[in-house]
C-alpha cells in the first residue's frame, strides 16, 4: 500500500511523517508517567467493592499511622458540588460522599511517599458500607419499585431525546414493505495503551496545577473548578504526550484528579496516580450497550419511506456526556442516506454498572451497525443488490436532511463504488466458496459538533526572527496527527517548512481557550483557525513585503521560505529576512490571530432540530471473512475502505486514522466485550478483554483505503474529518460478511465464537437442505 | 525496614550499582531509578507488550522481569538503540517513515521486539512479521502501517532500501 501525494501545494497533501514520530521514537516524548517531580507523593484511590451502597461511615485512622502515609482525602474534603458536561447531567462528585453506585467508584484516596505503602494503606481504611438492592437492567432500572441511582432523577432515566421529522405514520402506510428488527451491542473500552496518569500540586499561593494525559484540556480545567468550587484563574492544566485518547477518562476530569490536587493541598507535595490496568478497564467511559429497535419502511424499488428507531441504553452509574450520547443515534440515521420521515425516542439508563461515555464516534457506531445491517436484509427479501439500495438511498450535495443537516460536499456514491472497486466486489459477491463471505457498512460522521458552551476555536502564530514559527492553539495531539496537520496548515500558508513549525502542548495559563479534541473537529475547527492566524500573519509581513519590494500587497507570494513578486520572482526576500526587517528595523513583532467557528445555532439534543456540524463526511467499508465452522471464529480476510475526507492534508495520516479507525470497528464486531456479572467486570485485563492483534489483520494486498476527495469550501485546504467516521460502518460490514459466508444473520454483538458455532448447528438443523444443495454446486465449481 | 539487595546492571553500556528491595521489576528499576523512562508502563502483566527491552539480545517484557535477575546481561532500552544522536537505528527510522506511529506509547516496545527479531530473522515474510509482534497492542493504528514499518527496517538493514 503506497501512498500518494495530493493537490498542488509545497506542504499540503504530501505523505509526511507525524512531526513527534522523532522523539516518540527515541523514548524522548514525556508521558504524564514519565514525570517525577522532587518531593513528588503516590497516590492510590480506594474503590467501591459494592455495586449500590450507604456510606455510613469512613474510619481512616489507621491508614493515617502508617509510616509514609501522607495524607488521606474521602469525599467529605470536596466542597460536595456536582460537576458534568451540562447542566442536567452534572452527577459526578470527585469522591463518593453518601452512597456508591457501581464497582469501582471513588471513595477515599492516599497519597503516601510510594506506591506500595499508599496501596497497603487503602487496606486500612475501613468503610462501613450498608448495601442497597442494585439494579443492572436498563429495561428493568425504569420499571416502578427500581432501586434509585439519583435523588434528582425519577425512574433513573439520565437522558432522553424524542423527535419525529416528516410523518413516519405516513411513509410506513405508503410503504410497500415493512422490516422490524431487534440489535444489541455490548459494552467495549478506548482500550488506550496508556493508563490514565496525572500529577497535582497546590501550592502555598493557592494556585492549582495540574500536570495531566489529557485530551481535552479545557473541559478537566473546567470540571476542575466546577467540582472544586474555585474559580478557573487559579486552575493551571498542562497537557503532556498523551497515549491514545479515544474519548473517555481522558476527556474530562477524574477523580484522579481532584484528589492528586487535595492531597498535594494536604501534604504540601506534589502528588501522582496513574491507574493499573484494572482500574482503567473497570471504571466508567466505556461505550453504551443498546438495544436496538429499528423499524424501517421501503418502496418495492428499495426507495427508503420511513424509519422509525428505538433505544434504550445502559447508561451505568453517572451520565458524562449522556444527552448528546443520545441525541447523537436518531441524528445520524438522517445520514448517510435519504429518509423522508424519521422518528426516533431514545432513553439513556442509570445502572449500577460502569458508566458510559463518548469512544471513537460515540454513539454511531451501534446505529451504523443496526441501520446497516437491516439494508441487508431489506435488499434480501426485495430481491434487490446491497450496494443498489445504498445507491439508491445514498443523500447527494445539497440536500436538506429531515433533521436539518444541511448537506454540502457528500461523496457518498464514490465512497460505495471505490469501496466496491478496491475490494473486487463483483468477482466475489456470490462467487466465494461456502464458510468466506464479503459485506458492505456505510457511515458517516461530522467534522466537528456545535455543541453546549465554547464551540470556538482560536490558534495563535507567532512568527520569529530566524523565520520559524510557533504555533499555538487550545488543540491536543494524542496521536491523531493534530501537531502535523495544523502545523502544515500554517506553513503552507506562510510559505517555510514544516520543520519551521514548532506545535505547542497546551497550557490553559497560556494557549487559547478550547472546547477539546472530540467530535472529529480539530482538522476543521482548529484548522479553519490556524488557516486564519497563518493569513494575518502573512498579510502583516506582506504590507512589508510589498513596501520593501515596491510591489502590490496581493501580489506578494510566500513559497520555499521565500518571498517574492508574482510574475517576477527576482524580485525577492528570504522569509527570514523580512521577520528580521520587520522585527529589528520597523519594530513590528508579527503575531497572527484566527478564530473560528461554524456559526450554527445550538441544538437542543433533547429535540433535536438544527444543523450540528459544518461538513459531514460518509465512508463506505468491504470486509472479507472466513468462517471455521468447527471452531466459530471469524477471520478477516480482507478490508477496504473509501472515505471522503474532503481533501487529505497528509495523506499518510489520513490512512493511519482510517485503517485505526476500521480495526477498532473489527474489535468491536468480533472480539471485545467487557462482561459484567451483577455488575462486576469479569475481564478487566488485557489477557481478558481480547482486542485485536497483529495476528488477526488481513494481509497487506487485502488491506486498501481510497480517498475520495470533494475539497469542502468551508474546511481548510477543503479537508473534513477523518479520525472517526470510518469505523461507523465496519461493524456491519462484517455482519453482512458474515452473513454472506453462512447464511446466518447475527444482531447482538459481538460475533463470538460461541455464538457462531451455536448459529451454525441450529441453521443447518431447520435448513439441512440449502446446505446440502451448497455443498454440491461448489463441489461442481471445484 | 526492607529488605535491600545490591544489585548491579549494565544498561546501553553504562554500569550501575544500586541498592534495591529484590522484587522490584527491571521496569521499575529502569524507570524510577534510572530515569529511563523511554520504556512504557502499562499493563503490568505481560500482556501489551510496551516495556518490551532486550536482555543479552533477546525480547522480554521487563514488567515480568526481576531486576536482580537481569544482572550479568546486556540490558538494551529504547534510549540506548540509536547509535548516536541525530542518527536514528534503521527500525526507528523505518517506523518514522511509514507512518507507525500515532500516539507513540506503544511505539518504543514495538522498535525492541522488532530489533530483536530482525537480528535473528534479517529478511522475514509478512507473515513472521505479523507472529513477532502479536505479543504488541496498539490501539492507533490498527497495526498495517506497523508491519510495514518492520518490513521496511529489514530491507533497509540488508541495504536495499526502500522499493520505488
Amino acid at each position: 500500500m503506497s501512498v500518494q501525494a495530493c493537490g498542488d501545494y509545497a506542504i499540503i497533501g504530501k505523505p509526511v511523517p507525524k512531526k513527534d514520530a522523532w522523539i516518540k521514537v527515541t523514548g524522548e516524548a514525556k508521558y504524564a508517567d514519565d514525570l517525577f517531580l522532587a518531593g513528588m507523593l503516590h497516590g492510590k484511590l480506594l474503590r467501591s467493592p459494592h455495586p449500590h451502597a450507604k456510606i455510613c461511615h469512613i474510619d481512616a485512622t489507621r491508614a493515617e499511622k502508617l509510616p509514609g502515609v501522607r495524607a488521606i482525602v474521602t469525599g467529605k474534603d470536596f466542597p460536595g458540588i456536582k460537576y458534568g458536561n451540562m447542566p442536567q447531567t452534572r452527577d459526578y462528585l470527585p469522591l463518593a460522599l453518601d452512597k456508591v453506585r457501581y464497582i469501582g467508584d471513588e471513595v477515599a484516596a492516599v497519597a503516601a511517599i510510594d506506591e506500595e505503602i499508599a496501596e497497603e494503606a487503602l487496606e486500612l481504611i475501613r468503610v462501613d458500607y450498608e448495601p442497597l438492592p442494585a439494579v443492572f437492567d436498563p429495561e428493568e432500572a425504569v420499571t416502578s419499585g427500581a432501586p434509585q441511582l439519583h435523588d434528582h432523577v425519577a425512574n433513573n432515566i439520565s437522558a432522553e431525546t424524542a423527535f419525529q421529522f416528516g410523518d413516519v405514520a405516513k411513509g410506513f402506510a405508503e410503504s410497500d414493505y415493512l422490516q422490524e428488527d431487534l440489535f444489541e451491542t455490548q459494552p467495549i473500552k478506548q482500550g488506550m495503551i496508556e493508563p490514565h496518569a496525572c500529577i497535582g500540586q497546590w501550592d502555598e499561593t493557592g494556585k492549582i496545577t495540574l500536570w495531566a494525559s489529557k485530551q481535552s484540556p479545557y473541559v478537566v480545567w473546567k470540571q476542575l473548578s466546577m467540582g472544586l468550587g474555585i474559580e478557573t484563574s487559579r486552575i493551571r492544566v498542562i497537557q503532556t504526550y498523551v497515549g491514545g485518547g479515544f474519548s473517555g477518562g481522558k476527556q474530562e476530569a477524574m477523580p484522579m484528579d481532584f484528589c492528586a490536587v487535595l492531597l498535594s493541598k494536604k501534604s504540601g507535595r506534589p502528588v501522582k496516580f496513574v491507574h493499573n490496568m484494572d482500574e482503567v478497564l473497570t471504571i466508567g467511559h466505556m461505550r453504551h450497550p443498546m438495544k436496538i429497535w429499528l423499524r424501517t419502511g421501503v418502496k418495492k424499488d428499495g426507495t427508503l419511506l420511513a424509519q422509525h428507531l428505538k433505544i434504550v441504553a445502559d447508561g451505568g452509574a453517572y451520565s458524562s456526556i449522556g444527552q448528546l450520547s443520545m441525541y447523537l443515534p436518531g441524528a445520524m440515521l438522517n445520514l448517510p442516506y435519504r429518509v423522508p420521515h424519521v422518528k426516533y425516542e431514545a432513553y439513556r439508563v442509570y445502572t449500577n454498572n460502569g458508566f458510559c461515555g463518548a469512544l471513537r464516534g460515540h454513539t454511531i457506531p451501534q446505529v451504523c451497525f443496526a441501520r446497516d445491517s437491516q439494508l441487508d436484509l431489506i435488499a434480501e427479501k426485495l430481491g434487490l443488490d446491497p450496494i443498489d439500495i445504498r445507491l439508491k438511498n445514498g443523500l447527494r450535495p445539497g440536500e436538506t436532511t429531515p433533521n436539518g443537516f444541511r448537506i454540502g460536499t457528500f461523496g457518498f456514491a464514490e465512497c460505495v463504488e471505490k469501496a466496491m472497486e478496491a475490494s473486487g466486489w463483483k468477482e466475489k459477491r456470490g462467487k466465494l466458496p461456502r464458510y468466506r463471505g464479503i459485506g458492505m457498512g456505510c457511515g458517516s460522521l461530522v467534522s466537528g459538533a456545535r455543541v453546549m458552551g465554547h464551540s470556538a476555536s482560536t490558534a495563535l502564530v507567532n512568527v520569529h526572527e530566524d523565520g520559524t514559527v510557533a504555533l499555538v492553539t487550545g488543540s491536543t495531539d494524542v496521536g491523531q496527527g493534530a501537531d502535523t496537520v495544523l502545523s502544515m496548515i500554517a506553513a503552507e500558508v506562510l510559505g517555510v517548512g514544516l520543520e519551521d513549525i514548532r506545535f505547542a502542548l497546551v497550557d490553559t495559563d497560556m494557549t487559547p481557550a478550547d472546547p477539546g479534541t472530540f467530535s472529529s473537529r480539530v482538522t476543521f475547527w482548529t484548522g479553519n483557525a490556524v488557516k486564519i492566524a497563518a493569513e494575518d500573519a502573512r498579510r502583516q509581513l506582506a504590507e512589508i513585503a510589498a513596501e520593501k519590494l515596491k510591489a502590490e500587497i496581493d501580489d506578494i507570494v510566500f513559497r520555499d521560505r521565500q518571498v517574492y513578486v508574482r510574475d517576477d520572482a527576482q524580485r525577492c526576500l528570504r522569509f527570514e529576512d523580512l521577520v528580521r526587517l520587520a522585527q529589528h528595523r520597523l519594530g513590528k513583532v508579527i503575531m497572527g490571530k484566527g478564530s473560528y467557528t461554524s456559526g450554527e445555532a445550538l441544538i437542543d439534543f433533547r429535540t433535536g432540530y438544527g444543523n450540528m456540524s459544518p461538513a459531514y463526511t460518509p465512508s463506505a467499508c468491504v470486509v472479507e471473512v472466513e468462517v471455521d465452522p468447527e471452531t466459530g471464529q471469524v477471520t478477516v480476510t480482507g478490508i477496504w475502505g473509501a472515505h471522503d475526507c474532503g481533501f487529505p492534508l497528509n495523506p499518510m495520516l489520513v490512512k493511519g486514522q482510517v485503517l485505526g479507525a476500521t480495526v477498532m470497528g473489527i474489535g468491536q464486531a468480533l472480539y471485545e466485550n467487557l462482561i459484567r456479572v451483577d455488575g462486576k467486570v469479569m475481564n478487566p485485563s488485557f489477557r481478558d478483554y481480547k482486542m485485536p492483534l497483529t495476528e488477526d489483520m488481513p494481509k497487506l494486498a487485502n488491506v486498501g483505503h481510497v480517498n475520495v476527495i470533494t475539497n469542502d469550501p468551508s474546511g481548510p485546504f477543503g479537508a473534513k474529518e477523518a479520525g472517526e467516521g470510518a469505523a461507523a460502518g465496519v461493524i456491519a460490514a462484517v455482519a453482512n460478511a458474515v452473513y454472506n459466508a453462512t447464511g446466518v444473520r447475527f444482531k447482538s454483538l459481538p460475533f463470538s465464537p460461541d455464538k457462531i458455532l451455536f448459529a451454525l448447528k441450529e441453521s443447518d438443523r431447520k435448513a439441512p437442505a440449502r446446505y446440502a444443495a451448497l455443498h454440491e454446486t461448489q463441489a461442481k465449481e471445484k | 525496614m526492607k529488605h535491600l539487595s545490591p544489585v548491579a546492571l549494565k544498561v546501553n553500556g553504562d554500569p550501575y550499582e544500586l541498592l534495591i528491595p529484590p522484587w522490584r521489576t527491571l521496569l521499575e528499576v529502569l524507570r524510577e531509578d534510572l530515569s529511563l523512562t523511554g520504556t512504557k508502563r502499562s499493563c503490568q502483566e505481560g500482556q501489551c507488550g510496551a516495556c518490551t527491552v532486550l536482555l543479552d539480545g533477546r525480547a522480554i517484557y521487563s514488567c515480568l522481569f526481576l531486576a536482580v535477575e537481569a544482572q550479568g546481561k546486556e540490558i538494551l532500552t529504547i534510549e540506548g538503540l540509536a547509535r548516536s544522536a541525530g542518527a536514528l537505528d534503521p527500525i526507528q527510522k523505518a517506523f518514522v517513515e511509514t507512518g507507525a506511529v500515532q500516539c507513540g506509547f506503544c511505539t518504543p516496545g514495538l522498535i525492541m521486539a522488532t530489533k530483536s527479531f530482525l537480528d535473528e530473522n534479517p529478511a522475514p515474510s509478512e507473515e513472521e512479521v505479523r507472529r513477532a509482534t502479536v505479543g504488541h497492542l496498539c490501539r492507533c493504528t490498527g497495526y498495517f502501517q506497523i508491519i510495514e514499518a518492520v518490513l521496511a527496517a529489514a530491507r533497509e538493514r540488508a541495504g536495499k532500501g526502500a522499493p520505488a
